[in-house]
């Protein structure tokens, strides 16, 4: 088998960027200009949900308030996602300009990193930067970081939940509507995106829509930065061209006995071996925040599938039914059938079941387990039984 | 004036203001939509979920009670889709739930049970029983209210409660996930955290994991227990709510139903708290004018004004906790159930000629926290537990049915004397702005020499609703004694609900507000919508039994407190006058102040 | 305990005393004493001028604001699937030898608490642990022995 190494892209690590002479040049331009560009260039959010950013930023900037704010998602809690943990560590002040970017075009004063708790090693250097650009970008714009921090609740990713969190409360989402686009941080509009989200609106600034737009594929533009780990040579952080096939992926970072994929962490999917090759990496096929877990055969899908369950049972706010208690239903069902308490026909009632939590849960973390949920029992079914 | 959106739920169109939500929507034309953690009282939680519909051309279902109605929605509230998750809910619930229906108190008036028996169709759990798995606890230290996890459905209904209407937060949601539970600060007991026992949230959980403290058994024991000597007091609120758990309609005045009730069941004497309430209103006017006078004439500069009702137990803990400060502000004056039990060991003893041992006395309320207000060391004047026990409106509907009483066909009779004779000023107690109003028709004449001036006695801008209500009454043509008075503004406040309650507090710290005179009661709507009475309760509910006070008291012969004749006698023959050496022993107390956080 | 009441005191003049800073302190609160006492936080629901109930919930919401007793290290194992995969079960047996202690347990000085967590976001180079904010990746069990067998040496 000849090896065909996927296009590296490097835009995101690149130290190229004189971030004050590109936050000039784009402060030059007018907001629809900017907000044009984004729309033009496809880029849709990196968080997982892939919202098309211009459109975010848009209807933050249209919509009527004394106040609005840009939150910078670091909370990156995700299983298998470490991207944006060497993104702060590496480009701080990329992802500090494009929430400038962002202040400008939406007219905010104020904006704020949630960062978790458990990159709090973090914070002295990402402060030292922060108190570098501040100082770098005052003459250009009125606009202010803080960054918070998280304290060890997976939950708190979701978008209004971090709101919650950061208004000093326990982080349960909120219900939608109104989007945060409306009613977010303080009840303010508020633009809300994912740390590479913020860097790559920057870097579209930098080079304008089409650069962007030329990588990867119409439901996909772009590149995106993944983290590679489980039973792979290569662990790490790469970052490729969004629309490849996971056969390719496979090929290149794959330990030669691939049995599945998942892509997208524990609320994503995941591809056995035999789709593999059906399988596009983005929007139009399965969407990743960028977590991209390979197993090997000495793995059995049932140890994952309970080591995400035991995740989501504890990191569920538990507030919304279908989620706090079908998660634990989940979790004590495929235990039942394993040990053979159930009868195997239980996993179809569970599958119902995670089919339930997907349309009547409240967040996107319900509606997501039965993503892997599914994805697991039906490929790998007779691993959950003996 | 709202626009409006028209939309279509099952193929139906409706109209409704914008702003409105899809529960809104079908509730106008009649489309059932099942609902948990819903209340019409509180703010939307959208947490549940067994209200999910599904709106066509949404890839998820959505909370129909949180998701606001938009022009053109096409809503589906009976799909295969909603059908199936709505089951797979109520499941859910089920198998985190202690589902052992026979042994709970809320047996037969549950809502998850109600749920579980339309949708349930086959005989077994879907799911795999969780209680046994879980450490589920029972808080049952407090007088007044039982706290059992294992009912719990995490809908926060009484979070919400405590929250929005009360503004106490004694109990929050703890913990994440699959350990998320409904908690004390540190789990402690109830009894020991800023709980004010006024029960709303039992009044608003949809199973039984918030119950009262029911003492059902040991009043039939007092009954069967040939010695004793049992007296019960009624208060004014439960004769329009207790026709509510027995058959009749909201608003329906059940007094004489309900003293012929008691009768039967047993207990020797049936008397009314309504005597003292009215003996409450010469204590407490008495006691306001004289401060007034202390404050005027004499500038006494310890006199503390406003002087504040002392009749809600749930508003007395309150204060106690949240403005201990104030608590020499409060009036001196017990609640009338206790005046009333204070008096029934020793005036009403003395007069049936009774050994106050052999006495047992309990009392029917409307209100949970009288059952801690019972239990206080400050309430044993007689030398006795002043009130044995207290039962709620729910409590008494409970016995009635255990013996096996047709409530509907009972005939009316009569309150037994002494201690059974009221006016309409005390009958108004029941409903927030009833002590204000009873006060003011007795302080007004006694100042005057004249009725208050208002048609027919009505004092209507004390009543109603809102939370709160601040009139000012002018005092014109003094008698001689009240000079003093002349031309005076009495500037008063009411208030219901502890959050309204909190709201007056503060404006009178802050030196916004100068009133005389401050009525609280701990309950929305005042003791009509008390903490003990039938569930379920919402607004148009707590409007009804207002309706029915105000009936009542109209149709009252006399209705002013001073002139009820047992008061009259009581004075002569026992207590002197207002405010007396014997009335501060038995009739009147002081608090002290408890931690507030 | 007036040291906590004074700790408290001087976090929510730091920060401020409205419900947006209740974080924020409950965070200082716990990088200095690594748990949340009742008495520490009866102390922020007074300085806050809010319910202890919701203070206490907000706290038991967030894994990292312990309200039982913590070692002075907290040791903070990564469970999830890469640093399962990796072999955290035989590093965390490692540890507990090590410290004589169980997962969940606290030793005796109140020097070590050994909990897990969920993902740390250290996959690739897993096994992963935190012992309060500092990370070690990479562990074998010779190197988890060898860095806990340090801080109980040498802090
Ligand atoms: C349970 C859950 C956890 C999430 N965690 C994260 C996260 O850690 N980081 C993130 O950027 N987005 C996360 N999201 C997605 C956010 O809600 C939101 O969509 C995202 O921050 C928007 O940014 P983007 O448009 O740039 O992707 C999470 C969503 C859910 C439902
Ligand atoms: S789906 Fe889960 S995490 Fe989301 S609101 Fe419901 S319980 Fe909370
Ligand atoms: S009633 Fe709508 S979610 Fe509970």
């Amino acid at each position: 088998m000849t090896k065909n190494k996927l296009k590296r892209i490097d835009l995101i690590f690149h130290e190229d960027c004189e971030c004050r002479q590109v936050l000039e040049k784009t402060f030059s331009r007018s907001n629809d200009e900017i907000i044009n560009d984004i729309l033009e260039s496809g880029l849709k959010g990196r968080g997982g949900a892939g919202f098309p950013t211009g459109l975010k930023w848009k209807f933050t900037a249209e919509q009527p308030a004394d106040e609005r704010f840009v939150i910078c998602n670091a909370d990156e809690g995700e299983p298998g996602t470490f991207k944006d943990r060497e993104i702060l560590f590496k480009v701080p002040s990329k992802v500090f300009s494009g929430m400038a970017v962002c202040a400008k075009v939406i007219g905010a004063k104020k904006g704020y990193i949630y960062l978790r708790g458990e990159y709090r090693f973090l914070l002295p250097e990402l402060q030292k930067a922060l108190g570098a650009f501040h100082r770098d970008i005052k003459d250009l714009i009125d606009f202010e970081i803080i960054i918070q921090m998280g304290s060890g609740a997976y939950i708190c990713g979701e978008e209004s939940a971090l709101f919650e969190s950061m208004e000093g409360k326990r982080g349960e989402p909120r219900n939608k509507p109104p989007y945060p686009t409306i009613s977010g941080f303080k009840d303010k509009p508020t633009v809300i995106n994912n740390v590479e989200t913020l860097v790559y609106a920057f870097m579209i600034c930098k080079h304008g829509p089409l650069s962007f737009k030329e990588l990867g594929t119409s439901d996909s533009r772009g590149s995106k930065v993944f983290s590679v780990s489980g039973d792979t040579p290569i662990a790490g952080i790469y970052e490729l061209e969004l629309g490849m096939s996971l056969e390719h992926f496979v090929e290149e970072f794959g330990d030669g006995d691939t049995k599945a994929v998942q892509v997208g962490g524990a609320a994503g999917f995941c591809v056995p071996r035999k789709k593999l090759k059906e399988t596009i990496i983005g929007f139009e096929g399965v969407p990743t925040g960028g977590s991209m877990k390979v197993f090997n055969s000495s793995r059995s899908m049932y140890n994952v599938l309970h080591n995400y369950l035991e995740f989501f049972e504890e990191e569920s706010c538990g507030q919304c039914t279908p989620c706090r208690v079908g998660c634990q239903q989940l979790l004590k069902g495929i235990e039942a059938v394993k040990k053979g308490e159930k009868k195997a026909i239980y996993l179809d009632q569970l599958l119902k079941l995670s089919e339930t939590m997907k349309l009547a849960s409240k967040c996107g973390l319900g509606q997501s387990v039965a993503n892997s949920f599914s994805s697991i029992v039906d490929n790998f079914r007779e691993e959950m039984i003996y | 004036m709202a626009k409006n959106i028209k939309l279509k739920i099952d193929g139906v169109d409706v109209q409704v203001e914008d702003g409105k939500t899809v529960l809104d929507a079908a509730r106008a034309i009649n489309v059932h939509i099942p609902t948990l953690c819903y209340h019409e009282d509180l703010c939307v939680a959208g947490n549940c979920r067994v209200c999910v519909v599904e709106v066509t051309g949404a890839k998820a279902l959505v909370a129909s009670c949180a998701m606001p109605a938009t022009d053109g929605m096409d809503v589906l509230t009976n799909s295969l889709k909603v059908r199936a998750a709505r089951k797979n809910i109520i499941e859910l619930l089920l198998s985190e739930h202690n589902a052992d229906c026979t042994m709970c108190y809320k047996n037969k008036k549950c809502e998850l049970q109600d749920l579980a028996s339309e949708y349930k169709t086959s005989g077994e759990q879907l799911f795999i029983d969780l209680v046994p798995l879980k450490d589920y606890t029972i808080d049952n230290f407090s007088p007044s209210i039982i706290k059992d996890d294992s009912k719990c459905i995490r809908c926060q209904r009484c979070v919400r409660t405590c929250e929005e209407l009360q503004h106490v937060s004694a109990l929050g949601v703890a913990y994440k996930g699959d350990k998320m539970k409904i908690s004390t600060f540190f789990e402690n007991p109830m009894y020991d955290v800023v709980c004010t026992n006024c029960g709303q949230c039992i009044n608003r959980c949809p199973t039984g994991s918030l119950i009262e403290r029911n003492y059902v058994d040991e009043v039939w024991d007092a009954i069967y227990d040939e010695k004793k000597h049992v007296v019960v007091q009624t208060a004014p609120a439960t004769r329009v709510a207790l026709g509510e758990d027995l058959g009749f309609e909201a608003g329906h005045v059940v007094t004489g139903k309900m003293v012929s009730a008691l009768k039967r069941v047993g207990f020797d004497s049936v008397l009314d708290t309504d005597f003292s309430a009215d003996l409450t209103i010469m204590e407490e006017g008495t006691e306001l004018l004289t401060r007034l006078k202390k404050a005027l004439v004499d500038k006494d500069p310890t006199v503390k004004l406003p002087m504040a009702t002392s009749c809600s137990p749930g508003w007395i803990k309150f204060i106690e906790h949240t403005f201990p400060e104030y608590l020499d502000n409060l009036s001196t004056c017990k609640s009338p159930q206790q005046m009333f039990g204070a008096l029934a060991k020793t005036y009403y003893a003395k007069k049936r000629d009774i050994d106050p041992a052999d006495i047992v006395s309990v009392s029917i309320m409307p209100c949970t926290a009288k059952k801690f207000e019972a239990d206080r060391p400050e309430m044993r004047s007689s030398g006795y537990k002043d009130v044995d026990y207290v039962l709620t409106t729910r409590e008494l509907a409970r016995m009635i049915k255990q013996a096996g009483l047709d409530f509907l066909s009972l005939p009316e009779e009569n309150y037994d004397s002494i201690m059974g004779e009221s006016t309409g000023a005390a009958v108004i107690f029941g409903a927030t702005g009833g002590v204000m109003e009873a006060a003011l028709r007795t302080a007004y004449e006694i100042v005057t020499g004249r009725e208050v001036p208002f048609e027919n006695l009505n004092i209507t801008p004390v009543r109603g609703m809102d939370g709160v209500k601040e009139v000012t009454v002018k005092i014109e043509g003094t008698l001689p004694d009240w000079n003093f008075l002349e031309g005076a503004e009495l500037k008063t406040v009411t208030a219901h609900g502890l959050t309204n309650a909190k709201y007056v507090m503060e404006r009178v710290k802050s030196g916004e507000a100068d009133y005389h005179f401050i009525e609280i009661m701990a309950c929305p709507g005042g003791c009509i919508g008390g903490g003990g009475q039938p569930i379920p309760t919402n607004m148009e509910i707590r409007k009804k039994r207002t309706e029915a006070i105000y009936m009542e008291d109209t149709g009252k012969p006399i209705r002013k407190s001073h002139e009820n004749p047992e008061v009259v006698a009581i004075y002569k023959e026992f207590l002197g006058e207002p405010l007396s050496h014997k009335s501060h022993e038995l009739l009147h107390t002081h608090y002290k102040a408890r931690q507030r956080y | 305990m007036p040291e906590v009441q004074e700790l408290v005191k001087s976090l929510a003049d730091k920060y401020g005393r409205k419900r947006e800073n209740l974080l924020h302190i409950l965070q200082g609160i716990v990088e200095q004493e690594r748990y949340l006492s009742d008495v520490a936080l009866t102390e922020v629901a007074r300085e806050l001028d809010m319910s202890a109930a919701q203070v206490y919930g907000t706290a038991t919401f967030y894994t990292f604001l312990d309200t039982e007793p913590r070692g002075k290290y907290v040791i903070r194992i990564c469970r999830t699937i890469s640093c399962d995969m990796k072999g955290k079960n035989q590093i965390i047996q490692a540890i507990e030898d090590t410290l004589k202690i169980k997962l969940g347990e606290t030793t005796q000085n109140k020097k070590f608490t050994l909990l897990e967590t969920n993902c740390m976001g250290w996959c690739h180079e897993g096994p992963a642990m935190l012992i309060n904010d500092q990370v070690y990746t990479n562990l074998s069990v010779d190197k988890a022995m060898d860095i806990v067998t340090d801080y109980v040496k040498n802090k």
